[in-house]
C-alpha cells in the first residue's frame, strides 16, 4: 500500500485536463441521451432539431412502461435468474476456492488449469448444442435451465477470482484461532470468512451483471416471449417500436439500467481491485 | 473509487508469482498436511457439476455430432450418420466461410487494437490529471460499463437512427455533410461494421481504462523519477520502465479483450435486426446462430471458431500458464 499513497501526482498540463473532460463527456453522452429521450415525448423526439436538455421533461415514458404487464413479468424472470444464478455462483466458487487454495491434493493444479482453460471456451460457440441438451431434459423456456448455463458460465471466472482473495488470507490467523481454542469451522467462520467479503462482493457483482445483462444465452433458452429476461423484453420492445416511439423504448433502456449501475457504482472499485490481484498473482 | 481497497492489498505488479511473502515451504506443507484431501474433492463437487453439466457435456456432445449427419430426421429418433470429416470439409472448402472468419479476425484485431489503445490512453490520463477532471472520467466509464449490453444498444441504435438520430443531425448541421442527413448506417456492410466498432469500442474501453489505471498505480513513482534523473524521455519513461512494469496486467487484458471482441454476437446481432443485410454482415457467433437448424454443420463451425480461438490465443495461454508453474 506504501506505493500508493506515496503516488504524487506531477501538476498536469491543463490540456490533458481538458481532454479527459472531452473524453468524459464522449463516454457519458450515449448513456446521457438515454436518459434524457426517456424524459421526452414522442413528438418532441422525432423533430429536425434535436432537444438536448429535458427541461420540461415528461414521466409519461417511463410510466407507460410501468403499467405495461410484460415488463413485469420479465423482470420477475430476471430477478429470479439473477438470484438463483448469484447464490449458486458464489457458493460453489467458494467451496471451490477453499479447497485449491487451503488443501493440497493430487490433481489440484490439472484443476486450476481446467478452470482457465475453460473460460476460454467461447459461450457463442455452445449456445446450439446447450439448447439441444436443455431441449432434451424439458429445461427450455425453464429459469432452472438458464441458470444452469448461466452458473456454469459464470464459475470459472469466479473460482479464480475467490482463489485470489483466499490465497490472500494468511492460514496462520486461522490456526492461531484454533490454538485459542476454536474448532476448524468456527475458526473458518470467525476469522477468514469476514476477510473474504470483499471477494465475496467481487464476484457476486460479477454474477449480478453477467446474469442481469445476459442477452445471448437467454434468447437461445427462453423462446417463450411470456418466459422472456429484461433484456429479451428490451429487444422485443424495440423491435415493435422501432422508429415510432423512441420515447418508450429509451425510457424501457433507462429502467433496466437504473438497478445496475447504481448497484455497480457501489461496488465496483472492489472487482477492479480483484481483476488486478486476480491478473497479477495468477 | 481511485485506489483498491486498503483491506485487501494488491500484488505489485514486478514480481509476478513470487509477490506474496510465503511463509517458509516446510511450515506451509506442515500446517496443510493434517487437512484431509478427501474433503477437498468434497469442496469441488458443487463447482464441477454445473460447469460439466452445462458447459462440458454440451461441448463433447457438439463434437460428436459435428462429426455425424444429424438433421430433421435425427430430431424425430432416427440414428445419426457417422460422416467424418464430411462436415468439415464442406465447411472449409465454402468460399464463404472464409469470408467469414477472415471478417470476424479483422473485426477482433481492429476492435482489440482500438481497445487497448484508448483503454490504455484514458487509463494514462487517469494517472496524470487533476482530481476533477479524473472524477468525471471516471464516473462517465463507470456509467458506460454499467449499462446493460441491450439498454446501451437500443441507445446507440437510436443515436444512429437515419432520420432523428443525433449522429446523422451533428454530420449534417455541425459539419455541413448533407448527404448524411438520412444516412442509413446499417445498410452498407462498411458503415454496418464502423458502426459495430465504435458500439463495441465504447462498451469495452472502460474494463480495460480501469484494470490498466489500477496497475499503473502500482508502479513506483520513484523508479520513474530515477528514469527521469537519467534522462529518460516522457516516451521513453512509458515504454521502457512503465511499459514492462505493468505487463502483467496488460497480457490479461490483451487476451480477454481478443476472445471477447472474437465471439462478439449481440452487438451484431442486435443490428442485423435493426435492418441490415444478414448474410453481408455476418461474423462468427451470428453465423453459428443462422445455422442453429442444421445441427452437425452448427456444430463443426462452432468446433472451428473454438479451434480459431485457442489458435489466436495459444501463445498468452502458455504464457500463464507457465506462470502458473512458478
Amino acid at each position: 500500500m506504501s506505493t500508493l499513497l506515496r503516488v504524487r501526482r506531477r501538476a498536469a498540463a491543463p490540456a490533458l485536463d481538458l481532454v479527459a473532460v472531452l473524453a468524459a463527456l464522449a463516454w457519458l453522452f450515449p448513456v446521457y441521451w438515454m436518459v434524457n429521450s426517456a424524459l421526452l415525448p414522442t413528438n418532441r423526439l422525432q423533430t429536425p432539431t434535436p432537444t438536448f436538455l429535458p427541461v420540461d421533461g415528461t414521466l409519461a415514458n417511463v410510466r407507460r412502461v410501468l403499467a405495461d404487464p410484460s415488463f413485469y413479468a420479465a423482470f420477475r424472470v430476471s430477478l429470479l435468474v439473477t438470484g438463483l444464478t448469484l447464490l449458486a455462483a458464489v457458493l460453489f466458487a467458494l467451496l471451490a476456492a477453499l479447497a485449491l487454495s487451503r488443501f493440497r491434493f493430487g490433481g489440484r493444479k490439472g484443476f486450476v488449469v481446467a478452470v482457465l482453460v475453460v473460460q476460454m471456451i467461447p459461450a457463442e460457440a455452445l449456445f446450439i448444442s446447450q439448447y439441444q441438451v436443455l431441449d432434451g431434459w424439458g429445461l427450455v423456456n425453464r429459469v432452472a435451465g438458464l441458470v444452469l448455463v448461466y452458473v456454469a458460465a459464470i464459475l470459472p471466472f469466479t473460482v479464480w477470482l475467490l482463489r485470489g482473495f483466499v490465497a490472500g488470507v494468511p492460514v496462520e490467523l486461522e490456526e492461531a484461532a484454533m490454538v485459542d481454542g476454536l474448532s476448524r469451522t468456527g475458526a473458518f467462520f470467525r476469522v477468514t470468512f469476514p476477510l473474504l467479503a470483499p471477494g465475496l462482493v467481487a464476484a457476486g457483482v460479477y454474477g449480478f451483471l453477467q446474469a442481469w445483462n445476459e442477452y445471448t444465452l437467454a434468447l437461445v433458452v427462453m423462446t417463450d416471449p411470456g418466459r422472456a429476461t429484461l433484456p429479451l423484453w428490451l429487444q422485443g420492445l424495440v423491435e415493435s417500436n422501432r422508429a415510432t416511439d423512441w420515447g418508450l423504448v429509451m425510457a424501457g433502456s433507462t429502467l433496466i439500467a437504473v438497478p445496475v449501475i447504481a448497484f455497480f457504482l457501489l461496488v465496483q472499485h472492489r472487482m477492479t481491485a480483484g481483476l488486478v490481484s486476480g491478473a497479477v498473482k495468477g | 473509487m481511485s485506489a483498491p481497497p486498503a483491506s485487501r492489498p494488491v500484488a505489485p505488479v514486478t514480481a509476478p508469482g513470487a509477490a506474496p511473502p510465503a511463509p517458509a515451504p516446510g511450515a506451509r506443507r506442515g500446517a496443510r498436511r493434517r487437512r484431509r484431501p478427501s474433503a477437498a474433492y468434497l469442496l469441488l463437487v458443487p463447482a464441477t457439476l454445473p460447469v460439466a453439466v452445462g458447459l462440458g457435456y454440451p461441448l463433447a456432445r457438439q463434437l460428436v455430432i459435428s462429426f455425424q449427419e444429424y438433421g430433421l430426421a435425427q430430431q424425430f429418433g432416427r440414428p445419426a450418420e457417422w460422416v467424418g470429416l464430411d462436415n468439415y470439409t464442406a465447411l472449409l472448402s465454402d468460399p464463404y466461410v472464409w469470408t467469414v472468419i477472415a471478417r470476424s479476425v479483422a473485426f477482433c484485431v481492429v476492435n482489440a487494437a482500438l481497445t487497448m489503445a484508448l483503454g490504455g490512453a484514458l487509463a494514462l490520463l487517469l494517472a496524470r490529471v487533476r482530481r476533477g477532471p479524473r472524477v468525471a472520467l471516471q464516473v462517465s466509464l463507470l456509467l458506460a460499463w454499467g449499462t446493460p449490453v441491450l439498454a446501451s444498444m437500443t441507445a446507440w441504435q437510436w443515436l444512429f437512427d437515419s432520420q432523428y438520430g443525433v449522429v446523422n443531425w451533428l454530420l449534417a448541421e455541425g459539419l455541413g455533410l448533407d448527404s448524411m442527413r438520412y444516412h442509413s448506417w446499417l445498410v452498407e456492410p462498411l458503415s454496418f461494421y464502423a458502426v459495430a466498432t465504435v458500439i463495441v469500442v465504447w462498451m469495452s474501453v472502460p474494463f480495460v481504462a480501469f484494470t490498466v489505471y489500477a496497475g499503473l498505480l502500482q508502479v513506483p513513482q520513484e523508479t520513474r523519477e530515477a528514469a527521469q534523473l537519467d534522462g529518460a524521455s516522457a516516451w521513453q519513461r512509458l515504454r521502457l520502465v512503465t511499459v514492462p512494469m505493468i505487463r502483467p496486467v496488460l497480457y490479461v487484458v490483451l487476451l480477454l479483450q481478443v476472445i471477447w471482441d472474437l465471439r462478439v454476437f449481440t452487438q451484431i446481432y442486435v443490428l442485423q435486426r435493426a435492418g441490415a443485410p444478414t448474410r453481408e454482415t455476418h461474423l462468427l457467433g451470428t453465423y453459428i446462430y443462422s445455422l442453429a437448424k442444421d445441427f452437425s454443420t452448427a456444430g463443426a463451425m462452432a468446433t472451428i471458431m473454438l479451434v480459431l480461438t485457442l489458435v489466436l490465443t495459444a501463445a498468452y495461454v502458455r504464457r500463464m500458464l507457465r506462470e502458473e508453474d512458478a
